[in-house]
């Protein structure tokens, strides 16, 4: 998950389909992101690299709609229905998960235990 | 009691060069020695409970009372006291007579026209009588100058010439008699009878010497005040260092302003104190015996018998050093122990007797219905409550033999007079001072040699070394060149301290 600026970025990534939950007026995600390229990267505890503006999930709410959709704390979000999630602000990541004309958010995430995963296995051949 | 009574004999006849007391006698008579040596040490124990008589010359518990080496130095003394004299009046005697040829040399110049040819002499107009008062002026600020600059009391007698002033002594005579020998040709000869020119003549040499003068007081006291050199003064005894700033100056010269600084700065010398750490390593090689089973004058010579020897009993002791640093431990920490025992004892003492102590003001004075006692007698009332206290402290650590019963008498008077607490009595007690602060018998300040290896009025220079002896310890100099500083400067716009906060900021979606 190194990021080489001016270069593409490659990940092993994970598709996750989130069904927003209707609470009142409201649609709700159950998680809460951090990160962006307005805020400060050191202060990131689940980066890899403090330097590293992406969007993170900080917080997973227990038996919310991302949790069972398998979304876990640490990730970082690389697109949301298409949209890229790694150059973004902070409002404009919030913006583009928070639409309400939309009832599922398709992400693709990525963490550092895909990697492993897909090393180990290609070790494994 | 009988074995420490064999082995303190013993390191006395070790140790014989740092104490004299009359516990030399235990070395004369070896095979009776530790009887004897019992007695006189029970004998100088009985004594030294006994304040009056404890004074430095007559029980010897001081290193400096009536030795050899004291002897020597009391006829020293008086050599060396006629020896600097004669220097010294030699020195006062010239410094006179230049300054009154100085001094005379222009009223000369200026009398001598009318005593020798007034008649042909031209009349002297205004210009040049104003002349005459700048003379007199300039003259007595000479005069005051001179007097502040030389004529003060020498503050040390130093091994060979002080340079400068020999330098600045000869310009002045070559000054003045090239002065005359003009004088002399050009107008004595030839009877001149311009006097306005005669005593313009006079009013430019004293202008002259007075920018000698300037001269002497740059060489003298300006040149050396800028700090250029760093010297470190060791003590060879006790390894008390102390650094000094000075700027350039000969090394006798050196040599003098660090021994003005030695007196206030240096803790008192105390050979007490060293005795401990010699007996120490005394008791290493005390016990080792070095037998010789190759018989003398084999294939070695002196010289190889000496080192295998002295490399057999190194060895030795190397083995037995796995105790001794214990040894050291516990026993520094027990004298710690006592001395802080001791002195908290001291301490309440002193406070108790003090408080027995009032200040009569002066209305009261009037109306006296007790006696009333000056400083003095008043010391004297509350010393024997303290004394016994005072006499444990300092036999403890080692200080008895700097203070007599008369001084302490003394301090405490001074003391109670200066509305001083306790506390402020007892600080010369409780930490060993300068030098100064104790008796004349102590200061030793006509035994300094100067060892050098350099000249000793050569400039002093980066890395050079020299020692200042006096009779029981040296003081090892050294010399570093102060670095030469390079500062750079940065400068900061006070409208340049900016600061931006950064969040890291949560959202729940």
């Amino acid at each position: 998950m190194s990021f080489i600026p001016g270069h593409p970025v490659t990940a092993v990534v994970q598709r996750i389909e989130i069904h927003k939950l209707r609470d009142g007026d409201n649609l709700i995600l159950g998680f809460s992101i951090g990160g962006g390229i307005d805020q400060d990267p050191g202060q990131n505890p689940f980066s890899e690299d403090k330097t590293d503006k992406g969007i993170y999930v900080t917080r997973v709410s227990k038996g919310g709609p991302a949790e069972v959709a398998g979304l876990r704390m640490g990730d970082k979000i690389m697109q949301v229905n298409g949209w890229d999630m790694t150059m973004v602000t902070h409002d404009q990541a919030r913006k583009k998960l928070t639409k309400k004309n939309e009832d599922v958010v398709r992400l693709l995430v990525t963490r550092k235990s895909l990697e492993t995963v897909v090393r180990q296995s290609m070790m494994q051949h | 009691m009988f074995l420490r009574e064999r082995s303190r004999d013993r390191h006395k006849s070790l140790s014989k060069e740092s104490s004299r007391s009359e516990k030399s006698v235990t070395i004369n008579a070896p095979p009776e020695g530790p009887l004897l040596g019992n007695q006189s040490v029970r004998g100088e124990e009985v004594q030294d409970d006994n304040w009056g008589e404890t004074t430095t010359a007559v029980t010897g518990t001081s290193e400096h009372s009536l030795s050899q080496e004291d002897i020597v130095c009391i006829s020293k003394d008086l050599d060396d006291s006629v020896g600097l004299d004669c220097k010294h009046y030699l020195n006062v005697a010239l410094s006179v007579i230049l300054g009154l040829v100085v001094l005379l040399t222009p009223l000369a110049f200026l009398i001598l026209p009318h005593l020798l040819w007034p008649d042909r002499l031209r009349a002297c107009g205004t210009a040049c009588e104003g002349l005459f008062i700048s003379v007199a002026f300039k003259l007595l600020i000479l005069l005051l100058a001179v007097w502040a600059l030389f004529f003060r009391p020498p503050r040390a007698g130093l091994p060979r010439i002080f340079i400068f002033q020999a330098l600045l002594a000869t310009l002045v005579l070559l000054f003045v008699l090239s002065y005359w020998l003009f004088y002399g040709v050009r107008i004595l000869d030839s009877q001149d009878e311009d006097y306005q020119g005669i005593v313009q003549y006079a009013v430019s040499l004293v202008d002259a010497l007075l920018f000698i003068h300037y001269l002497a007081v740059v060489l003298l006291e300006l040149r050396q005040l800028q700090p250029f050199f760093s010297l470190c003064v060791t003590r060879s005894t006790d390894g008390a260092t102390q650094h000094y700033n000075l700027g350039q100056l000969s090394i006798q010269r050196a040599a003098v302003v660090i021994l003005e600084n030695y007196y206030k700065d240096f803790p008192v010398h105390n050979p007490a104190i060293l005795t401990a750490s010699k007996s120490r390593t005394t008791k290493h090689l005390a016990g080792l015996k070095v037998y010789n089973v190759d018989g003398p004058g084999g294939n070695n010579g002196a010289a190889g018998i000496a080192q295998s020897q002295s490399r057999a009993m190194i060895a030795a002791a190397a083995r037995r050093r796995d105790s001794s640093h214990n040894e050291l431990y516990y026993e520094e920490a027990e004298h710690e122990r006592r001395v802080r025992k001791r002195r908290a004892r001291l301490v309440v003492a002193v406070e108790e007797a003090f408080t027995h102590i009032h200040r009569m003001q002066e209305a009261e004075q009037k109306k006296a219905s007790v006696d009333v006692m000056d400083p003095r007698e008043a010391a004297q009332a509350i010393f024997p409550s303290m004394a016994r206290a005072l006499q444990k402290y300092l036999r403890t650590t080692r200080q008895q033999h700097l203070h007599s019963m008369e001084s302490i008498q003394q301090h405490l008077a001074f003391c109670i007079t200066n509305n001083m607490t306790p506390k402020a009595f007892l600080e010369s007690y409780l930490t060993t001072g300068p030098t100064l602060q104790y008796g004349k018998d102590r200061w030793l300040a006509r035994h300094w040699t100067l060892v050098s290896e350099a000249s000793v009025t050569s400039g002093l220079k980066d890395g050079t070394i020299f020692l200042l002896k006096c009779i029981d310890f040296n003081l090892v100099v050294t010399t570093k060149k102060i670095p030469y500083i390079q500062l750079a400067e940065e400068f900061i716009d006070p409208k340049s301290h900016k600061f931006v906060l950064r969040l890291q900021s949560e959202t729940s979606v």
